[in-house]
């Protein structure tokens, strides 16, 4: 038997690699539109789904996600729902993503300023065409570098999908681990392959960052 | 199916355990961290260029790893090395490394926003880099990213939860341990979600006390800088 780290290994965890990047992406899809969802419903005029979001956030906020995969693939087939680690990892990250995404699109929502809602009103426009044509188009440009930001959070997070046994970057190494036994390089080769999918986007969002407070500055010396 | 939580709450006494083990981790952890993550972001800002560089390099690395796969390179690493440490003490070492990277990146920003001014003036009384940070800039660029630097202890008090795949018996481990012996994994994490809840949330306060204690002008004037 060959027990050395071969090119075989290391296609493996590329493969793996592609996998967690399909769960980062089926994860901010999820997240994204149960995240505009919520962050709809922060800024309801119903006092009752706003008190229900804000609870749903506060509860997902202040739980650990690994917890949330437990919940959702231990918990849930004893109810009677049979799901796949994949469906089970998707649920959860979904779950998890939304309440941070809501949070941060509410806050860029809330950031647009005051008078663009009361001139929007003037205009005769109704709520949803308010938000849709006047304050999302500015809002989205307050919320992309923070977005950005938190993607990296979601790459980073998917690493937990291998505790309930979905094959993605480190669970394929945790398999690696188990057939050769050399723990210590195949984490860093794990790590140096999750580095190289983050630190292009961190990149980004720093970038995304730095145009955004220059615009920021320059709408503020035009309306001084 | 019905909901049964009464085999869960009959093993209250290894919840307790492990929500105080959960509790420890989070407050030892914050206090190396904050050490670790202003020292770094000292170290980031200085002049000499290899501190800089290496305190860099850190920051980055730790920000676009998991945390998971840190904790394993730690725990497997350091016995490589010989040294067969504690599950416990390798996660405190794991996450202040990890956190620490975090808070650099805050503190930094803190200190970044210190106004020029302040600066010169410090150092036009004479006083060293070291009191420099030390009596003029660090309690208001603490009070500053206040609000971040306490969202990412809590967000590491969740982490620790982490640290159970390395078999420390904090919470999560805990809960584990009695789905496999209730057969009711469904209600065994609600509960310790809610206890999550409960400890950020009581985070949340204690924190609030300690800048009522430790930001004067807030006390006084009710507001931030």
């Amino acid at each position: 038997m060959d027990t050395a780290l071969n090119p075989n290994h290391i296609r493996f965890l590329l493969d793996g690699a592609l996998w967690t990047l399909v769960l980062s992406l089926m994860a901010f899809v999820g997240g994204g539109l149960g995240g505009f969802a919520v962050a709809m419903g922060r800024i309801a005029p119903s006092r009752i789904i706003r008190i229900v979001v804000t609870g749903y956030v506060q509860l997902v906020q202040g739980t650990p996600l690994l917890v949330i995969m437990f919940v959702t693939y231990f918990g849930l087939p004893t109810l009677g729902f049979s799901i796949s680690p994949m469906f089970a990892a998707g649920l959860s990250m979904t779950i998890y993503v939304s309440a941070y995404l809501g949070e941060i699109w509410r806050g860029a929502i809330e950031s647009v300023p005051r008078a663009q809602w009361e001139a929007a009103e003037c205009l005769a426009m109704s709520r949803a065409q308010r938000m849709f044509k006047v304050i999302l188009p500015q809002a989205i440009r307050i919320a992309t570098p923070p977005t950005v930001g938190f993607s990296v959070q979601i790459i980073k997070n998917t690493s937990l999908a291998s505790v309930v046994g979905f094959v993605e970057l480190t669970r394929a190494g945790q398999l690696v681990n188990n057939s050769i036994f050399e723990p210590f390089t195949i984490y860093l080769i794990v790590a140096g392959l999750y580095f190289c999918l983050c630190f292009p986007v961190s990149l980004l969002s720093r970038r995304l960052e730095r145009t955004g407070s220059a615009r920021a500055r320059n709408l503020e010396a035009l309306s001084a | 199916m019905i909901l049964d939580f009464t085999p869960i709450l009959a093993r209250w006494q290894m919840l307790m355990d492990g929500a105080w083990l959960t509790i420890q981790l989070a407050v030892a952890t914050t206090l190396t961290g904050f050490l670790l993550g202003t020292l770094c972001a000292v170290a980031r800002r200085s002049q000499f260029r290899l501190a800089a560089a290496v305190a860099g390099t850190y920051v980055e690395a730790i920000r676009n790893t998991p945390f998971l796969v840190q904790i394993f390179l730690v725990y497997f690493g350091l016995s490589s090395l010989g040294l067969s440490l504690s599950a416990v003490t390798v996660a405190i070492i794991a996450l202040t490394i990890n956190v620490g990277a975090y808070t650099a990146e805050i503190m930094r920003a803190g200190f970044d926003s210190i106004h020029k001014g302040q600066w010169e003036a410090a150092e036009t009384l004479g006083l060293s880099k070291v009191q420099q940070y030390w009596h003029v800039a660090l309690r208001p660029a603490m009070e500053r990213v206040y609000p971040s630097l306490s969202s990412q202890f809590i967000l590491l008090m969740l982490a620790s939860s982490v640290t159970s795949q390395i078999s420390t018996e904090e919470l999560t481990a805990a809960a584990n341990f009695i789905q496999s012996a209730t057969y009711r994994p469904f209600e065994t994490y609600l509960v310790i979600a809610l206890i999550y809840v409960a400890l950020s949330l009581a985070m949340r306060v204690v924190f609030w006390a300690i800048s009522m204690v430790i930001f004067p002008r807030r006390r006084r004037l009710g507001t931030n800088l």
